[in-house]
């Protein structure tokens, strides 16, 4: 009987030291995450190479103008996926997402004030973007347009709708053209569409995973994506891959807003609107135009025309009636992307 | 004439075993070496040393040391409890423990996201202490002390089991302490499946991905562990930079099976001795 008192208590006693050093590790490098002044940067898959540049710009100019050293710290991935870390807790300074519905999102959690659009020149997107394919040297499977990507012996890359924000602007680029080659036929649109994805053979959960699948893993015959995600394949091998432009695109405006329930809190609400409006200054946009950003300052617009093909391109506003309207529609559980990619 | 049937047979799935292996663990570990070195050893340096690649190294092994030192007493507690014991109870409280073991990393991760997190009931209490959880390292220390909780459990309860707890109760006859019961009595049997234990923990622990990757913020020099920091690499077209900070996790995880075959020796012998 006191053999088994004993045990028991030591068993006990070594559980409770157990809890304590897990909590008392916890505890000791919670401290850790506080100490500097850090700033970040909660963005979309392809930025990474142009926020790095950006980010090294604005520290140099802000430590100039102030004195304050600021660590700026930027994380990466698939635009939807970033907004739901934000809601859920990670503590960015600003946001800049691949399109104005996963601000929304955030902005509906009362982080972000909902009037954010406003805040900031045309209506908060400081570059554009449009969506073309990239195609390997030579386009052996002789794409040129939509059209081609719905036919049997080409097989397609495009990211996840649900997750990645490049891919919602692909989607509504393929969307846009089927509705003016079908004249509106909703089904006949659908049709379209769902032989699109049927061709798809790798769904990746952001863009930047998409473009490895196809230039890495050596997966498909076209890439659906970005322009500046293309412009920059091309440009680390020109070798091996060409731009096709299609004949119709949709005009893609990456959002910025400045996380406001976070910045209060941690008192860098000055640092952070600085951050955004240095986007919109000639240096900003240079910088933007480089990493083939397509910029709103006519001058650097002008300046870097030639990088930049002209397309005809649809707006979200005028083809979709607004991001709201087009997430339900298209993107929401039940949307036009489950209805074609159920029926496989 | 069994010794002669069984030997071709042998020969066949010795070759068919060797096959696998060379497929599934050499060649990929060959190419990992030579993508890292592709590129020379300048660029190897370069790329290992460079600062977010030591911070990431720095972090996991935080992480993995911390799940580690937790886990061990954990798990002798929780195995001197499961063996030695008996109460109303005990085999569900074993099954709890190889939860870990069934649970998808992922919604390991998604749990502690739900748990503490922005949109949990804790979060305004915590945010009032200024308590950072998930997005942050204390998130990235629980989920890997979440998925490497069941494996030092799990190695000592065989052999406790198998010793009985005879011995403990004649220590405690004689007036043995608690703790004297534990460290001159329970320790000595169990010191080489501890260790074993041990360094499967700390396999795993360093590799672990799924989980970390929920709680992490991905941001460099801050949340990313080895694992996450190759991800990112691989995504930025580093692929020399990805395969180098690779291999240094190949390295480890090669050391840690040296070590570990070192442990299972011992182990046996000890068995053999007893």
């Amino acid at each position: 009987m006191k053999a088994k008192k004993w045990l028991a208590m030591a068993a006990g006693l070594l559980m409770m030291a157990g809890v304590m050093a897990g909590c008392g590790s916890d505890a000791g490098s919670s401290g850790e995450s506080a100490d500097g002044q850090t700033f970040l940067n909660v963005s979309y898959d392809p930025t990474r190479e142009l926020y790095q540049d950006f980010n090294e710009a604005f520290a140099k100019k802000w430590e100039a103008e102030t004195g304050e050293q600021v660590n700026f710290t930027q994380s990466h991935g698939g635009s939807g996926k970033q907004a739901r870390s934000v809601r859920e807790g990670l503590e960015a300074d600003v946001v800049t997402l691949a399109l104005a519905y996963d601000v929304d999102e955030i902005a509906a959690t009362g982080l972000i004030d909902k009037d954010w659009m406003t805040k900031f020149p045309n209506n908060s997107a400081p570059y554009t973007s449009t969506i073309v394919f990239l195609v390997r040297k030579g386009n052996p499977k002789n794409i040129h347009d939509w059209d081609d990507l719905t036919r049997d012996d080409v097989q397609v890359v495009t990211p996840n709708p649900k997750t990645s924000g490049g891919a919602r602007w692909n989607y509504l680029a393929a969307w846009a053209y089927a509705e003016k080659k079908y004249n509106g036929d909703t089904e006949q649109v659908k049709g379209f569409i769902k032989k699109l994805f049927q061709q798809v053979v790798a769904l990746d959960s952001g863009a930047r995973g998409a473009t490895t699948s196809f230039v890495q893993r050596g997966q498909g015959d076209v890439l659906v994506a970005w322009e500046n995600e293309a412009l920059l394949s091309v440009q680390e091998d020109p070798d091996k891959y060409e731009i096709v432009v299609p004949s119709l695109s949709i005009l893609a405006e990456p959002s910025v807003a400045v996380v406001d329930e976070v910045v209060d809190q941690k008192g860098t609400r000055k640092v952070a609107e600085a951050y955004i409006k240095y986007i919109y200054s000639k240096e900003g946009q240079e910088i933007a135009a480089k990493h083939f950003y397509r910029p709103r300052d006519e001058e650097i617009a002008a300046k870097y025309a030639a990088k930049f093909p002209k397309l005809t391109l649809v707006t979200i506003d005028d083809a979709f009636g607004g991001w709201q309207k087009a997430q339900k529609e298209h993107f929401a559980d039940g949307g036009t992307f489950d209805q074609i990619y159920e029926k496989h | 004439m069994m010794q002669k049937e069984k030997g071709v047979l042998a020969w066949l799935l010795i070759a068919l075993a060797a096959l696998f292996l060379l497929v599934m663990l050499v060649l990929p570990l060959v190419l990992v070496a030579s993508e890292a070195l592709s590129k020379g050893w300048q660029t190897y340096l370069k790329a290992i040393t460079e600062p977010f690649a030591v911070k990431a190294l720095g972090l996991t092994l935080e992480a993995t040391v911390l799940a580690v030192l937790s886990n061990t007493i954990f798990g002798l507690a929780s195995a001197f409890l499961l063996t030695k014991f008996s109460f109303r109870g005990k085999s569900l409280i074993g099954s709890m423990i190889d939860l870990p073991f069934a649970i998808s990393p992922v919604v390991a991760g998604l749990f502690f996201v739900m748990l503490f997190g922005r949109m949990s009931p804790l979060y305004p209490f915590l945010r009032a202490e200024h308590i950072a959880i998930v997005f942050a390292v204390p998130g990235i220390i629980l989920a890997t002390v979440f998925v490497t909780f069941p494996f030092i459990t799990r190695e000592l309860v065989p052999v406790m089991e198998a010793q009985g707890r005879d011995e403990e109760e004649a220590a405690a006859t004689f007036g043995a302490s608690g703790w004297q019961i534990f460290r001159y009595v329970t320790l000595p049997n169990i010191k080489w499946a501890l260790v074993y234990g041990v360094i499967l923990c700390t396999a795993r622990a360093m590799g672990e991905f799924g989980a970390v990757s929920v709680v992490s913020g991905h941001v460099r020099g801050k949340t990313n562990t080895l694992p996450l920091h190759i991800e990112i690499l691989y995504n930025e077209y580093n692929f020399t930079a990805a395969f180098a900070v690779a291999s240094i996790l190949v390295i480890l995880a090669v050391l840690i099976l040296v070590l570990r075959n070192l442990a299972e020796g011992r182990q046996r012998g000890d068995s053999h001795d007893s």
